[in-house]
């Protein structure tokens, strides 16, 4: 019996683009509005969408936001049960941390691994004044006890689904899906 | 991406790919070491032992900082202060330390191929840190990795290595690296410290360092390893300092934005002059820096964490 892979859209390019800008407005009315602010974003997707969210900030704001990129490669849980080593990007914060609001940008929120590395990350770099959690998807499945505090979209999985981002700049295309393997 | 099948023993076994993901890899950990806190935990729950046999201030203290860097455990041996002294061989030693529960080895030794033998009776991942007149992978990754930061290539750069290429590691460890990666390499010194068929590496042999310096981007200056020269290789240090040695007028010859370069330790006024030493040019602490990116890259690409086996297992 073959498998198939089939893929749901859940959000199409628009629908990305309005959820990043509702996102944006959230986290201003959330803070009162940007100050001592920065965002950023976890490599690869998360920072692109960190990108996006800083531009929509500044659409409304009229203030650029400091934008940080973060490989959490070098601090993750699983380093030693993998056969190879995964390639790690540059990370890049040239900003001070310390005393910031850190907005933490991801794609997808599952188990929370990923976000517990990226916390670990942030803190090596300075004492934040606090981190807020942003994600464009919360596909539930918690292994940590992490919560988001800006969530695009709630979709809920199985845990054989797979939830796929695609971004502009790094799949040429643009959209959420959920990825299902059928029996044909 | 795996590298090397799990060992660093010498760059002419890699290819240019691993070669380059080694050095792209290197550039993260460079940004790791320039922040307020030096230290990620990848490494952490792994030991690594710094199996020394032979004198090193640079080297050692490189790797223990990578390693400390990267939060491994460490231990140290040196030779002298080792039941070696008692006459126990490297196989025993190594397995002994690996019994403890060991990870990781570097080794530093006076004998070419003594990382690959260990690789033969232990378990860990071996780092050589240089093995007689063998290979010396790490400096000549950080060499390597020091000029792509400054031109952003490597093809096509002409690179000239100055001195003591008979004995080196250095220089036959770089030449690897550097062919692989596409450069035009040339090495120059008195015959007697050329090595036998040595245009067999596909470099370029001059023993007129004047003629060698014309149109050259980069000079590696390797040192003149006083403690080899008993077989009397030239008359004098002052005849070598006259006819080798790098001074202001030779850096004349080179092609404009020239880049220095010495692994150190260095003997100024023998093979370098101290104005060249000083030289704005000169990258000879940039290479210590990236020293120890470039290895905990390494480290971080080969990490292996010795499996315990059932049979093994702790009894109860």
């Amino acid at each position: 019996m073959a498998e198939k892979k089939v893929l749901k859209e859940i959000l199409d390019t628009e629908s990305v683009a309005r959820t990043i800008k509702r996102m944006a407005h959230e986290i201003i009315e959330r803070n009162r509005g940007v100050e001592d602010m920065a965002v950023i974003g976890i490599r690869t997707r998360g920072a692109i969408l960190a990108e996006r969210i800083v531009a929509a900030i500044e659409e409304i704001e009229k203030i650029s936001l400091p934008l940080g990129l973060l490989d959490i490669t070098l601090y993750r849980d699983d380093v030693h049960s993998r056969l190879e080593q995964p390639l790690v990007q540059k990370t890049e914060i040239i900003f001070r941390v310390a005393n910031k609001v850190v907005i933490l940008v991801d794609d997808v929120l599952f188990t929370g691994r990923t976000a517990r590395s990226a916390l670990d990350a942030i803190i090596d770099f300075g004492r934040p004044k606090c981190i807020q959690f942003a994600v464009l998807v919360d596909r539930g499945h918690r292994e940590l006890p992490i919560r988001a505090d800006y969530v695009g979209k709630n979709i809920p999985t199985s845990l054989d689904e797979r939830v796929v981002v695609k971004m502009q700049e790094e799949d040429g295309s643009e959209g959420v899906y959920l990825e299902k393997t059928v029996e044909e | 991406m795996a590298i090397g099948r799990g060992h660093l023993l010498d760059l002419e076994s890699l290819s240019a790919e691993e070669i380059t993901t080694i050095l792209d890899t290197t550039r993260t950990f460079r940004e790791v070491i320039d922040r307020d806190i030096k230290k990620v935990p990848t490494l952490r729950g792994i030991t690594v032992v710094n199996l020394f046999f032979e004198p090193s201030t640079r080297t050692r203290i490189s790797f223990e900082l990578a390693e400390k860097r990267l939060s491994a455990d460490t231990v140290n041996f040196s030779k002298a202060t080792s039941s070696v002294q008692k006459g126990e061989s490297l196989k025993d030693t190594i397995q002994n330390i690996e019994a403890m529960r060991t990870d990781m080895v570097v080794i530093r030794h006076s004998s070419p191929g003594a990382a690959h033998y260990l690789t033969q009776c232990c378990n860990s991942a071996v780092i050589n840190a240089g093995d007689g007149s063998h290979a010396h992978p790490t400096q000549a990754l950080l060499d390597i990795f020091t000029i792509r930061e400054k031109y952003k290539r490597i093809k096509d750069l002409r690179v000239l290595i100055v001195g003591d290429i008979k004995h080196s590691r250095v220089a036959r460890s770089n030449i690897w690296g550097l062919k692989k990666l596409g450069a035009q390499v040339a090495i120059c010194g008195p015959s007697t410290l050329l090595p036998y068929e040595v245009e067999k590496m596909g470099v370029e042999v001059f023993t007129d360092i004047d003629e060698a310096l014309e149109g050259v981007d980069i000079v590696n200056i390797l040192r003149i390893q006083l403690e080899r020269q008993d077989a009397g290789f030239f008359p004098t240090l002052r005849e070598y300092t006259e006819l080798y040695g790098i001074n202001m007028e030779r850096l004349k010859k080179l092609n404009a934005g020239f880049t220095i370069l010495h692994p150190g330790p260095m003997n100024r006024g023998v093979e370098i002059s101290d104005e060249v030493a000083e030289h704005s040019d000169a990258v000879i602490l940039e290479q210590v820096t990236n020293g120890v990116a470039v290895r905990m890259s390494v480290l971080y690409l080969l990490m292996h964490k010795e499996p315990v086996s059932v049979s093994e297992g702790v009894e109860v």
